[in-house]
Parts: C-alpha cells; structure tokens; sequence
C-alpha cells in the first residue's frame, strides 16, 4: 500500500521562515508515555512554538457514562486515570453520592480514604519514576514500579483484580476488607515504603543531571497557574495552596493531620519535590487512618434501596431478594432527584469533578468529568516555549499527562 | 453579602435566576449579559479560578425549554468558595462569547465544548476540533448522535499480511 | 580424553534463523492506554521479560521485530497503527494485548477500532482487561514457538496471506465510493463525507 507523505499540520507559514523547521513529535513517541502528539517549530533546537494535538485515545467514556447505570460507569472511569483507578472510582461516587444525598458509613469512609492515598502514592511513584525514567535515570524507574508492585498487591487481596479494581459502589464499597489487608499495609506504610522513598531521593535529590535538567524548566507563575486552572500538585508547586482535601472535606479527611505540600518555584523540580513529600503526607494520613477504622458495615442500610445486598441476603431473604432485582431491572434501578449536580475530589493529578445531571433514571444523563490532565496539558505550550527540545520530555513527565484521561 | 445578593445588586433581580442543589450554588444567566456577569463575577467578586466548562445537550430531558446548556464551575481560590454560571442555548446557532480573556484556563475547555457539542464560542482565538479527527462530521455527545456511531470507526482499509 | 566437536554440523538454514528470532524477538511497545502500564510492569524488575529475550524494547519501528498493541486504538490512532506496522521490517509479528486491542473490550463505541484485526494482522491475542504481566510473557512464548514452527529464512511463509483474515464487519459498511481513505495521512485519513440528513 503506498504511503504518501504527510501534510505539515497547522504550521505551513511558520516553517517556511528561515531558520525555522517543524518537528512532529508523537503520537507514538516513548517520551509522551502514551498517544500524543505535538508539532513544534524550532529554531535550532529552542522551541519557538508548539502546537499539541490530541485526541488519539478518545474512546467515549462521556457517551458511555449516558449509557451504563451508576454502578456500571465504575468500571469505566477506573479507565480513566490507569495509574490510579481507585481515586477515580471515589471521584465517580462521591459525585453520585452528593447527588443522591447519600451518607457513607464511617467504615466506609476510613476504607476508602485508605485506598484513595495508596492510589496516590502509586500515581505519585509512577510519576517520578517515569519522569526520572525520561531524564536517563532508569534506576528509580525500577524502584517505583517495585513499590506500585505492593500497592498492586493489597489492591488485589481486596479486589481480585491488581489494576482496575472497580471496588467502590453506590454507598458502599463491593466488600468488607480484612485483617490480613490491614497488616499489609502496615507493613507496606512501615517498612517497604519509607524505604524505597528515602532510596528513590536518594538517586534524584541531589543528582545533578537530574537537577539541571528540571531547575528553571517550563515554570508555572502563580497567577498562570490560577488563570490557567492548573489545580492538585501542579498548582501546589507554584505556590497556590489549594487542596480541596482542606478545602471541601471530603470523606474522612478531616479527622487527620496532615499538610499541604505547596513549593514556590513553579518548575519541573519543584513538580518533583511536591510529589515527593505528598506521597509521605499520605503515608502520614493511611498510618492515621489504619489504626482507627471503624467497626460497623461498609453499605449503607439495605432499607435505604441504594446499594446491592451481599449474596447471603439475596439468596436467603426476600427483601434481599427484590432489592437485588429493583438494582439490577435495568427499568428500576436508582431514582436520583431530577437535578444537576457538581462534586470534585483531589485526584492525584488534580481536582478530579464529576459534574452529574440525572433525569431521574438509573443512569445519568450526562456524565461529565472535569480531567486534570487535560487542563494541564492545555498549557504545555505556554511552559515549553523557549525551551529546548530535551526539555519535552521532563516538562511532559513532570505534569503527568495521561492520555486517556487526557482524551477519555 | 452573599455572591447571589451581590449579583442581583448588580444586574437587578429579574434577569438571573438562581437556584440550589446541595453545595452548588447557581444562577441561569441570558446569553446576552452572560460576559458582563463573568468578567463581574472575576473582576469584583474574586472568582478568579474556572474549575470546568460543563456542555449538556437537554434534548429528551424532562420538562427541558432549551436545547443546550453549558454550565461554568468557578472558584475562588482564597475562599474555596465555588460558584456556577449557566446559559441555556438553542439550536441552529448555538453562539456564546467566549471567556477566554478573563481565563485562559478556558481555552482547550471551549474548544472541547465545540467538538462535542457544536457549540460556538465567539472570540475563541483557535476554535478547532480538539478530541475527534479535523474532518469528522458529527458532534458526537449530542443525543441524537448514536453511542455506538455511524459506522466511522470502520472506515479505514485494511492491510493484508502478504503486502505489508 | 579431550571431547571431539565435530568440525561441521549440518542444519537448515530456516531452523537457524528460527532459532535466532524467536530468542531475541525485539518488541515495539505500541502503548495507548492501561495496558500500556502492565506492559511496563512486564518489563521491570519482578516480571522481568528479558528472560525470554525480549527486553530490548525499541521505540523506532525499524528495529522490531513484534508489534505489541497495548490498549484501545481508536479512528484517529489506526492510520498511525498501520503505518508504524508498515515501517516495521519483514519479518515481523504483532501481538494484540488486552480486551481492547482485541475486540474493542468495555469500549463498544463511535471512537473505537472493535479490534485491530480489522486493519492489521494479528498473530497473538492476549485476553484480559488488563492481562496480567505472566500471560504477556506466555504470548510471548507461544509466539516464539510459532516462529520455531512456521518461520522461514527469507520469510516465506507470509508470502501466501493474501486473503483478509480479520473478521468479519459489524457495522454499517459503507461502500467503496463514499469512502476517502488516504492511509497513511493523519489529517486526512478519518475524513467522511458529511452526513446528507
Ligand atoms: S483492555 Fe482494559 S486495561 Fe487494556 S487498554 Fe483496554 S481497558 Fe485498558
């Protein structure tokens, strides 16, 4: 099949200047992770303009969100952020959730503020890892996927699945967790974890390949990180201390003692070190949170007709049983307020919203997701411009794109 | 004062309609004054932060006057305070102006807003199609565009193994 | 008694290259989405695919030998797909790793592909949402054996492929005159003709 040559995508005019040529970069590029694409136009090697173009993971998952009920959606969203799926999965209920008034048992809380900062920790790893990873450190690489292996691994004693768990449900989470979840993940928070950081820092902190290439690269003032709606640790590390974990407290984030981690240079390194303290901040928040869980059931009341009965209650009881059947009908189902609503959580990249308008059916009539990675990126070409093309890849690793959370 | 009391002050009382659902406070805002109440909202009531452009498309939504809706999630940053702005639109020329002056933030938001919605936002320096190809001929999020498509995703050639 | 080697052996030549592909099959990690990061995770410490010869990941298609498509790939990615597949020199394999890349998995919508097998050949399916990091290497082993078994020195064995072996379509098929396909070309390739409703 012959193969005919590429149009130069939006730039014609500038290229033909002298002195300027354009480079595609993308979308298969191991730099960018995953599926984006961006033209640049350089001038030797400093980039004077880039234009990104995504796109090449949109899959739907808006239009599928107006297709599957609200359980369903559950294992879509995970989907969406794939470095940690449980803190989308907490994003998706806690929208539904705010819109159907429901409140959470504490167990539940507790549990799910506990899987929500491990996500966090094994985003954060795969973030520095990979960012590292591009810079030619592949030693922390390994170290970080080492640890993201353990978190994998308590994921997968509570859900049955390492990656996409899909664990939470309407009011409730699909089981009650286990004393042996507990001690791995005090063994996790006590010993393998704070060892892999300090070695992790120990590469990188005072590296000085790695330092000069992020100091003073693609800074983010603090009124471009407002005006431009960065939000989680990019926003932090250009000194905007907004976390809404502080700001709207959410599940049970306000029974602990934790910080906002903000740095004030604005730069990939101050990208790097914010990450890198949040994950201790939450090793601080699990080790709070691990020793005190509640007693009690994770579901909310059956009698409240929300949330799907375990398999002894179908089986043995008829309330049960027609519980089970008015959730599974797909003509029964939830009957949520007729009404809109908005509802936002700290992702890992940022804030992570769900915004729900529900017509009173068990699926939501439109299903839209405010995507840090896509607000982010937005300004990639405001932070790279005058940069050099090597700089591509630790701006790209330090705002954590991910594309199908980029593009969904 | 609250952002409501403020607004009404303002704009006067008949023109906004304001509502609220839980947390989310909100007022319906008509197209016309809709850059005036958002450049008051940022300049003099400190909202400087636009979390998200939300497009809906109300097509089948019970008891629906307007076909679209785009909804706007401000912020302030100080305060945490969150407040919604929305416009109701109507079909053959779904027209806004854009925000993109007051937020940049706005930019890669509208234009998602255009490539699912259609709907067109007037002084938007770069209004392309961000998430589906240039060409692509449907907005795919309206509801009368089906989930599964018209047959797009399918129109490529194959490439047999002998060949290539 | 010193061992005598012999000073010749005699052997095909197609089970000597056999021999030397399928031990140093060299993939090209076509990454989209999650599964992508399983892919990674195959590669890092505790799975450790170099075991079997395919660490030497090579992002420049002219280097690979396999083609591993990691996630969903959707309209606007399949032109890129198949003219990285066409970069890739002869003789080359594909592996379709995970529900999406095979049959379009939980994505049963208007942007994505319901499996590159429609617009690609596939040796290998690796079933699983994502597969977990041993069943990648499993696909990976059977490919080495299919290489042990039916490769040839000059890669004969292609030669004969001249049918599509992908399924059959599912949806609507448009006909060959409303179509405008130029492969290869990202702006261009996924352009319709503007629906006349
Ligand atoms: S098969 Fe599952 S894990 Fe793999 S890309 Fe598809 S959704 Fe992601």
């Amino acid at each position: 099949m012959p193969l005919e040559a590429t149009s130069t995508f939006p730039l014609e005019e500038t290229a033909d200047k002298e002195f300027l040529y354009t480079l595609n970069f993308g979308p298969q590029h191991p730099a960018t992770h995953t599926t984006l694409r961006l033209v640049l136009t350089l001038e030797g090697e400093t980039i004077v303009k880039a234009v990104p173009d995504i796109g090449y993971l949109h899959s739907g998952f808006e239009k599928l969100g107006e297709d599957l009920d609200y359980n369903q959606y559950v294992t879509i969203v995970d989907r969406m952020n794939y470095i940690s799926p449980i803190l989308n999965e907490i994003a998706w209920h806690h929208a539904v959730e705010t819109l159907m008034g429901i409140e959470l048992t504490p167990r539940c809380k507790y549990i799910r503020t506990i899987i929500g900062e491990l996500a966090r920790i094994s985003d954060h790893l795969l973030c520095v890892g990979a960012a590292a990873l591009d810079l030619g450190g592949i030693t922390a690489f390994l170290y970080a996927f080492n640890m993201r292996e353990k978190v994998y691994n308590i994921f997968e004693r509570m859900a049955g699945q390492r990656f996409h768990p899909s664990f939470t449900r309407v009011g409730g989470l699909m089981f009650d967790v286990d004393d042996e979840w507990v001690n791995m993940i005090r063994d996790f928070i006590r010993n393998d974890f704070p060892k892999a950081h300090a070695d992790i820092s120990k590469l990188l902190n005072k590296n000085r390949i790695f330092l000069d290439r992020t100091k003073g690269v693609g800074v983010l003032t603090q009124e471009e990180a407002i005006n431009r709606s960065a939000s989680g640790p990019v926003a932090r590390a250009s000194g905007v201390p907004r976390d809404i974990r502080k700001d709207e407290p959410y599940l049970a984030y306000k029974d602990f003692d934790f910080q906002v981690v903000c740095a004030k240079a604005g730069d990939c390194c101050a990208r790097y070190f914010v990450r890198m303290e949040e994950m201790r901040e939450s090793v601080k928040i699990i080790s709070q949170a691990v020793e005190n869980i509640p007693t009690g059931p994770v579901n909310v009341a059956l009698d409240d007709k929300l949330t799907i009965p375990d398999k002894t209650a179908t089986y043995r009881s008829i309330e049960g049983l027609i519980q089970h059947f008015e959730l599974f009908m797909w003509n029964r189902r939830w009957h949520p307020p007729v009404e809109e609503c908005y509802a936002a959580t700290e992702g890992a990249n940022g804030e992570l919203g769900f915004y729900i308008v529900s017509d009173g059916e068990g699926r939501a009539y439109r299903a839209r997701t405010r995507p840090p990675s896509f607000i982010h990126f937005s300004m990639f070409p405001h932070l790279i411009e005058g940069h050099t093309i090597s700089d591509v890849p630790a701006v790209l690793g330090s705002l954590n794109i991910i594309a199908a959370e980029l593009d969904r | 004062m609250s952002v409501e009391d403020k607004l009404k002050e303002r704009f006067g009382s008949e023109t906004l309609e304001f509502s609220q659902f839980r947390h989310n406070r909100r007022a319906i805002v008509p197209v016309e004054k809709f850059l005036d109440v958002m450049s008051f909202l940022k300049t003099e009531l400190g909202f400087n932060y636009l979390a998200d452009i939300a497009g809906i498309d109300y097509l089948n939504y019970p008891n629906a006057k307007h076909r679209y809706g785009v909804v706007y999630a401000l912020a302030n940053v100080s305060t945490a305070e969150r407040f919604f702005v929305k416009v109701l639109l109507d079909d053959p020329e779904p027209l806004l102006p854009s925000v993109y002056e007051l937020w940049k933030g706005a930019d890669w938001m509208e234009r998602e807003v255009y490539d699912m919605f259609g709907v067109v936002f007037d002084g938007h320096p770069d209004l392309r199609r961000i998430l589906m190809p240039e060409g692509f001929a449907s907005f795919p999020l309206r509801k009368d565009y089906p989930l599964r498509g018209r047959g797009e995703r399918h129109n490529f050639a194959p490439i047999i193994r002998a060949e290539a | 008694m010193a061992v005598k080697f012999p000073d010749f052996i005699v052997s095909k030549l197609d089970w000597l290259a056999n021999q030397a592909r399928a031990y140093s099959l060299w993939p090209m990690p076509f990454a989209t989405a999650c599964c992508g990061i399983e892919l990674m995770a195959t590669a890092s410490s505790r799975y450790d695919i170099a075991r079997f010869g395919s660490e030497a990941m090579r992002f420049s298609p002219r280097q690979c030998d396999v083609m591993i498509v990691a996630g969903r790939v959707v309209m606007k990615m399949v032109p890129v797909m198949q003219r990285i597949w066409q970069q890739m020199p002869e003789p080359k394999w594909c592996i379709s790793m995970g529900a999406c890349a095979s049959s379009g998995g939980v994505f049963d919508t208007y942007a994505v592909v319901q499996g590159i097998d429609r617009f690609i050949p596939v040796d290998v399916y690796v079933p699983g949402c994502p597969p977990r990091p041993e069943q990648l290497i499993r696909a990976v082993l059977d490919l080495q054996e299919k290489v042990r078994a039916t490769g040839t020195i000059n890669a004969r064995e292609f030669e004969g492929r001249k049918e599509f072996e992908g399924p059959a379509p599912l949806a609507r098929q448009l006909a060959p005159d409303q179509t405008m396909i130029v492969p290869g070309d990202f702006t261009t390739a996924t352009r319709l003709r503007p629906e006349n409703n």
